[in-house]
């Protein structure tokens, strides 16, 4: 645990503006020079009950939220009695302060409501006992009635924002500038004054004896802050994607509203469909006519889009899907993170079907992938899929500006010109061979397409099978070509990968070690946050988050497990899906595996992954936290 | 220079042209009305002057998917009762294309229902032409939507109970701008009504009778068909919503009592198209999406113009 961060955490009720808050919030640290890391959790409701945003900022890079937090500003819940203050829905009032007690760090600072939460209720808590106890400063303010005064309730969230700056004794200016920049008239100037009041007031009435502040830096104007779906949608247009179709679900949602607010002004297309059979099928059908395009849901509407995904595979029409992970079986816990469709992703739609799959580990690389994603979906004509989770998909981060500095590639991949048509190979009677089969003339599996309304290209796209030309077929000898001729391209796909690009994986920690730890997606960051921690500590070892799943990356995988005894497999789902996909691909090494699983809504924090690690491979005897289950190494 | 020089192509286009050179002789049985509509289709594309390398097919799966496996134009053969969000995506792409989207009474009122109801309500302008032989033929004669109170087959042995689908009442309730029966004992009507749907500008859709002599013997081809625009005993204003839905109601309800009312029910002249509202929105884009791609002077809009809201 480090001291010189600031992890700021607002709680409050859905609805209470604890996001906007929180994300203008963070921009101010951004621009007042420090490094920053956002986790967002919140319930599957719309107004009231128990949601926090963690802004963790530091002088340093962060890769992870963190452990804990130590600063916490409760809102308390105004959802939780209905407007005429008629019924109180049981306990959510207190919630915020309540259930974001655990993990507030020793030395911590508390600001919380006095004006919404009733002085019983936080009698309850035994605040006073534990603030003693754990060193805890806590600051009853009366933000509600300040906001009051200032003429408009809801603006309790810019007194929490004032009073904290004055406890952390931040300079005003960064966020000042801000509410310059969102709003006008009545409403910014009444902001502008509470916020300042709010200031004051802190500054005056307290003593500061507590030892949190926010880390200072150089403000670098250099820096954004964008979201893993940010990173996505920004990949997806960069690469000159203009056509999406969605259907909406919590948390893929937030990539197909940024690329429909931003494509129409770009002259692409977006479609909001009747369900997501439509939508992945409608990304078939512009893709087929000559657009770059894509689609995308969640685990449940990912479910239907398994028809359309086989499709596009025979038919060899480029396809771009993403594929936002929540908790499941079924709607699960629709706004909590998991990694448990991997399986799903990788095996869903029928016969020997195959695709493309990219984990990101974090948003830049979110965006590198996406733009991955389209080349080899446009050059190989296959679907790809990019798939993440809750997690990286609402979590901000600050990214140098000139990363998304980068020459866009609007290629629509192996479609030939009308010019390159006349050229292409035709039968005797002028049919152009769209799937073409020759193993000499589609060495690495692709067979250029035309598109329709093209000049001499004129073929049928049929989800059977099909002879060269495309017309339907089930001559076995031709389904051998066929079929052999698919499966060269993910041989291909891998060869590219390994040949011609940086690897996607990403390594970190120390070469040398015996000891390794192995992640994918979201989790990245954090375990490289575990390792850096852990080699900190005196141990020796080396992590690695992967990212490609499909095709595999044998030959790294291979040569990673060779170098290491043991290694620990961590990831956020229960039956431990990608080390079964490790096993499956390497299974001599499954004795050298141990899997880490978490699986109760929340990501992993770091420190639990040093503890894990500390505990199966460092020689610890200790349990772990009840969160957390190990499955141990395979003949244990 | 257009990358789609097909497009908008004028000269004179031979219907057999649209015929395949040595690919597949349809696998229809003898007797089948598929034929028919396979027939009226090459008929009607070169008559409003539409070659073959502009027109794009999107079928679903059944024995009316393989229509375009014998008709040579660009074709994309899709999955069971998908062929219309395909077929929507593909117009919007390239507006300049013409789309015909074809299935059968299972493939589009049964799996396919819903899609249908959201392409007649945002009134694409593209053709659904769908063979309706009120039975599922490719799986061996189970019953159908379409099949008639009481239809015996392997999977309803007791006869089923349920009352068919209305589909053209169903299209004009959601939307559709453009109604139409018709079928392949009638080739010349189901020519002109082909006709007209294409050239119209939303979504046109046809319910094609198409009779099946091996799954639905009892099937109507051998009732007196009406034509309603040629009868004074079925004058209607198609243009007038009220009377079209009452007339349909009416038809509707006598396709299943031995005479057939086939013919035009209703144009919308005066809804736009989708591509139209949307393109007044301010959401599509000016010229065929597709064409940007081709076009190497084209500035293309980098995610980097969008960081400072990010700053």
């Amino acid at each position: 645990m480090t001291d010189d961060e600031l992890i700021w955490r607002i709680a409050g009720g859905s609805g209470d503006g604890i996001d906007s808050t929180s994300q203008n919030f963070a921009k101010a640290l951004m621009r007042s020079g420090l490094d920053i890391f956002t986790h967002r959790h919140y319930p599957s409701r719309i107004r009231g009950g128990h949601t926090y945003v963690e802004i963790r900022a530091a002088g340093h890079e962060v890769q992870s939220r963190g452990d804990g937090y130590n600063f916490l500003l409760a809102l308390g819940d105004s959802f939780a009695r209905n407007p005429k203050e008629e019924a109180v829905y049981g306990d959510e009032e207190i919630k915020p302060l309540s259930e974001n007690l655990d993990e507030l760090r020793e030395g911590g600072v508390i600001v919380y409501d006095s004006g919404l939460l009733e002085e019983d209720d936080v009698a309850e808590l035994d605040l006073d006992e534990r603030a003693e106890e754990n060193d805890w400063h806590v600051f009853p303010i009366n933000l509600r009635g300040m906001a009051k005064e200032h003429g408009r309730e809801v603006m309790r969230n810019t007194a929490g924002v004032g009073v904290t700056a004055a406890l952390l004794e931040m300079d005003l200016e960064h966020i000042e500038n801000l509410m310059t920049d969102a709003m006008s008239g009545d409403v910014l100037e009444a902001n502008l004054s509470i916020l300042r009041d709010a200031y004051k007031m802190a500054q005056e009435e307290y003593e500061f004896e507590h030892d949190v502040r926010a880390p200072t830096g150089e403000h670098d104007e250099e820096q954004v802050l964008v979201s893993g779906s940010n990173a996505i949608a920004y990949g997806a247009i960069d690469e000159g994607c203009r056509f999406i179709a969605g259907y909406p679900m919590t948390p893929w949602t937030d990539v197909f509203t940024i690329m429909t607010q931003n494509l129409p002004k770009m002259g692409g297309i977006s479609e909001q469909v009747e369900d997501e059979i439509a939508a992945a099928a409608l990304a078939v059908g512009a893709s087929h006519a000559g657009a770059k395009a894509m689609s995308g849901s969640s685990g449940g509407g990912f479910a239907l889009m398994s028809e359309p995904l086989g499709l596009a595979e025979m038919t060899e029409t480029p396809l771009v899907l993403v594929e936002s992970m929540r908790a499941g079986p079924s709607t699960g816990m629709p706004t909590k993170p998991e990694q448990a469709d991997l399986e799903h992703v990788l095996y869903t739609s029928q016969g020997d079907s195959q695709r493309v799959v990219f984990a990101p580990g974090n948003i830049e690389e979110a965006y590198d992938q996406t733009r991955m994603a389209f080349h080899v979906a446009y050059e190989y004509q296959i679907p790809t899929i990019l798939i993440y989770d809750q997690k990286l998909s609402g979590e901000n981060k600050n990214v140098d500006e000139s990363f998304f500095d980068r020459e866009p590639n609007p290629t629509l991949g192996s479609t030939l010109t009308e010019e390159e048509l006349k050229e292409a190979a035709h039968e005797a009677s002028g049919k152009f061979m769209r799937f073409q089969s020759d193993p000499d003339e589609t060495e690495n599996g692709v067979s250029p397409r035309s598109l329709p309304g093209q000049k001499g290209g004129r073929y049928l796209a049929s989800g059977n099978e099909h002879w060269p030309s495309g017309h339907i077929a089930e001559d076995p000898d031709n389904r051998v070509l066929q079929m052999d001729r698919r499966k060269r391209k993910i041989e291909s796909i891998r060869r590219e990968l390994d040949e011609e690009h940086d690897s996607q994986q990403t390594y970190f920690g120390d070469e040398d070690a015996d000891l390794g730890i192995i992640t994918w997606g979201s989790q990245q960051g954090t375990v490289e946050e575990a390792v850096e921690r852990l080699n900190d500590n005196g141990h020796s070892v080396k992590g690695i988050g992967v990212s490609d799943m499909m095709p595999f990356p044998e030959g790294e995988m291979t040569e990673f497990l060779e170098s290491v005894d043991e290694a620990l497999v961590v990831e956020m789902n229960a039956s431990a899906q990608f080390r079964g996909l490790l096993q499956k691909e390497l299974g001599r090494y499954g004795p050298k595996l141990t899997s880490m699983l978490k699986y109760n809504g929340n990501p992993f924090e770091p420190g639990e992954i040093v503890e894990g690690f500390e505990i199966r491979l460092g020689g610890d005897s200790a349990e772990p936290t009840a969160q957390v289950r190990f499955e141990p190494a395979a003949g244990d | 220079m257009s990358a789609f020089n097909a497009i908008g192509e004028e000269r004179e286009i031979d219907r057999d042209e649209f015929t395949p050179g040595n690919e597949p002789q349809p696998t229809w049985c003898p007797g089948c009305g598929d034929f028919g509509v396979l027939k009226a289709l090459k008929q009607a594309l070169p008559e409003v002057g539409r070659n073959p390398e502009e027109v794009l097919t999107v079928t679903g799966i059944g024995c009316s998917g393989k229509l375009n496996s014998y008709l040579d134009s660009y074709g994309f053969h899709t999955i069971h009762g998908r062929s219309l969000p395909v077929a929507r995506a593909a117009k919007l792409a390239n507006p300049e294309l013409e789309v015909v989207a074809a299935g059968g009474d299972g493939d589009g009122y049964g799996i396919g229902g819903n899609h249908l109801i959201h392409t007649a309500r945002e009134n694409h302008d593209m053709t659904y032409i769908v063979f309706n032989n009120e039975v599922f033929g490719l799986t061996k004669g189970q019953t159908s939507p379409t099949s008639p109170k009481g239809h015996k087959s392997k999977t309803q042995p007791s006869g089923s109970a349920k009352t068919p689908i209305r589909p053209l009442s169903q299209s004009l309730n959601a939307g559709a701008g453009y109604i139409a029966r018709t079928a392949a004992v009638n080739p010349n009507q189901a020519k002109e009504i082909i006709k007209e749907a294409i050239e119209y500008d939303g979504f046109a859709h046809i319910d094609f009778l198409t009779q099946c002599p091996t799954w639905n013997k009892d099937a109507k081809q051998y009732v007196p068909y009406i034509d309603i625009q040629e009868s004074d005993d079925y004058e209607h204003d198609t243009t007038d919503r009220e009377e079209a839905a009452r007339m349909m109601f009416e038809t509707e309800n006598k396709l299943y009592e031995g005479e057939v009312l086939t013919g035009r029910y209703y144009v919308d002249d005066e809804s736009p198209s989708y591509q139209a509202e949307k393109t007044a929105l301010g959401e599509m884009p000016d010229e065929p999406l597709v064409e940007r791609y081709f076009d190497d002077d084209y500035e293309w809009e980098r995610s980097y113009d969008l960081l400072e809201r990010h700053k």
